[in-house]
């Protein structure tokens, strides 16, 4: 099912597609959100805010905002961002750059489920720490190119073609 | 800029992570919608994305998913169980079980006993057969016994002649009834097609046959004793092997038995 071919199922607003749209991207936006929030249980209540805000505001999307997974993306995260400011949560903000996405793969050993998500892992973690950090920044938190260059202490004219290559080396190591 | 130039620009990863302004985003999707190659490589972006970002997600578990449903889908809502069990509702189902497994077993049993007894009343048919068979055999032989005994029956013993010199057969001749009966046991099993046929002969002044009748029922009879035709004054009595329907004069050369009264 490509999301041009879910988009108008996801119209209708019935059963069928919120069952398309949540067997296809629900672990995914889980995923985005647990590596922000790293609570299982704030993070399924955001998960469970943002599929609120798909569905309510799903009409309002269309290719102006580019791509219907990353419209969604964008909704995980900064749904994340918003709970993680809340008060609640000022403490664990200090930790939002510290932490990667990496360290939640050995979190998640004992309960991913996906024969493909373990081959993946096993990839991930051959990554170079600086396609990590900058995958990690940019695509799971949200960074600008700006903020990602002050953080890494990078050329900012280099962080676009940088992450290019790494993206390059995750997709080698996943179609592998 | 050409397509594999803009492809390995890096805008269309940030294109995918949603990190590009309104304006950059109109100019990708004009690029996609020109260059099917720079579809393919945000297609190919978006999958290494979506599968990077699930297998770093814990376990999601069903409940998850039936309580987003029931918040968008409210009127889908999932009805509770109540936690209280409902006994009464319970001693419904159960006895429903039992008056449904009961019947069952009666069914099974009633079909048994049918079986049982038709089993029964087969065998019980079969034994009836039987004794009818026996008092057929009995009367029969009842009868033989009763020709055997008659002292106005006169054996005529008829002897095997040149094709089966081993045959021999006996003729009972009541001179008052003028019945005749055969005592077919000594003769050999009539080949297929052909059957015995019976002849009263007058020897004086000039040799002249006679059919009395044919042994048709040698095959079916246990005595073969078997009642032909009366016969006037026969002076003597001959079996020939005649094919079936027997002949209009006897075939001489299948004489088998022959005796003189």
């Amino acid at each position: 099912m490509t999301q041009d071919e879910l988009l108008p199922l996801l119209l209708k607003k019935d059963d069928r597609s919120f069952t398309l749209l949540y067997d296809n991207y629900a672990k995914s936006l889980y995923g985005i959100i647990f590596n922000l929030i790293k609570d299982k249980e704030e993070a399924e209540d955001v998960l469970q805010e943002v599929f609120v805000k798909i569905w309510k505001n799903i009409d309002s999307y269309n290719t102006s905002k580019g791509r219907l997974y990353t419209w969604m993306l964008n909704i995980a995260r900064n749904s994340s961002i918003d709970k993680l400011r809340s008060k609640n949560f000022n403490n664990n903000q200090k930790n939002l750059s510290a932490d990667n996405f990496v360290h939640l793969l050995d979190d998640n050993a004992k309960t991913i489920n996906k024969i493909d998500a373990i081959g993946i892992k096993e990839f991930i973690k051959k990554l170079k720490p600086k396609c990590i950090q900058l995958i990690d920044l940019l695509f799971f938190k949200g960074y600008t190119q700006q903020e990602a260059s002050e953080e890494l202490e990078i050329p900012l004219g280099t962080v676009k073609t940088q992450n290019r290559n790494c993206m390059n080396e995750l997709r080698l190591m996943i179609n592998e | 800029m050409n397509s594999r130039e803009y492809i390995e620009s890096g805008i269309l990863e940030l294109y995918v992570f949603g990190k590009l302004s309104e304006e950059e985003i109109a100019e990708v999707n004009q690029m996609a919608t020109q260059y099917p190659e720079v579809k393919e490589e945000i297609k190919a972006i978006e999958n290494a994305v979506i599968n990077l970002s699930y297998s770093v997600a814990p376990h999601l578990s069903a409940t998850n998913f039936e309580k987003i449903r029931a918040e968008l889908l409210g009127r889908n809502k999932v009805i509770e169980m109540k936690p209280k069990t409902n006994w009464s509702q319970y001693t419904g189902w159960v006895a429903a079980a039992v008056l449904v497994v009961g019947f069952g077993l009666q069914f099974y049993k009633l079909n048994q006993t049918n079986e049982t007894l038709n089993n029964v009343s087969t065998e019980k048919n079969l034994l009836q057969e039987s004794i009818v068979d026996l008092e057929l055999k009995k009367k029969e032989s009842e009868e033989v016994l009763a020709i055997l005994r008659d002292t106005s029956n006169v054996a005529v013993a008829l002897a095997g002649q040149q094709v089966a010199p081993q045959a021999f057969a006996k003729a009972y001749y009541n001179k008052t009834t003028k019945t005749v009966y055969i005592d077919a046991s000594g003769l050999p099993e009539p080949p297929k097609g052909m059957v015995y046929q019976v002849w009263s002969l007058q020897l004086e002044p000039v040799l002249t046959p006679t059919s009395i009748g044919l042994l048709d029922s040698y095959a079916t009879s246990t005595t073969k004793v078997i009642k032909v035709e009366n016969a006037e004054s026969p002076q003597a009595f001959g079996i020939t092997l005649e094919p079936a329907g027997g002949s209009a004069s006897p075939t001489l050369e299948q004489l088998y038995t022959l005796g003189k009264v």
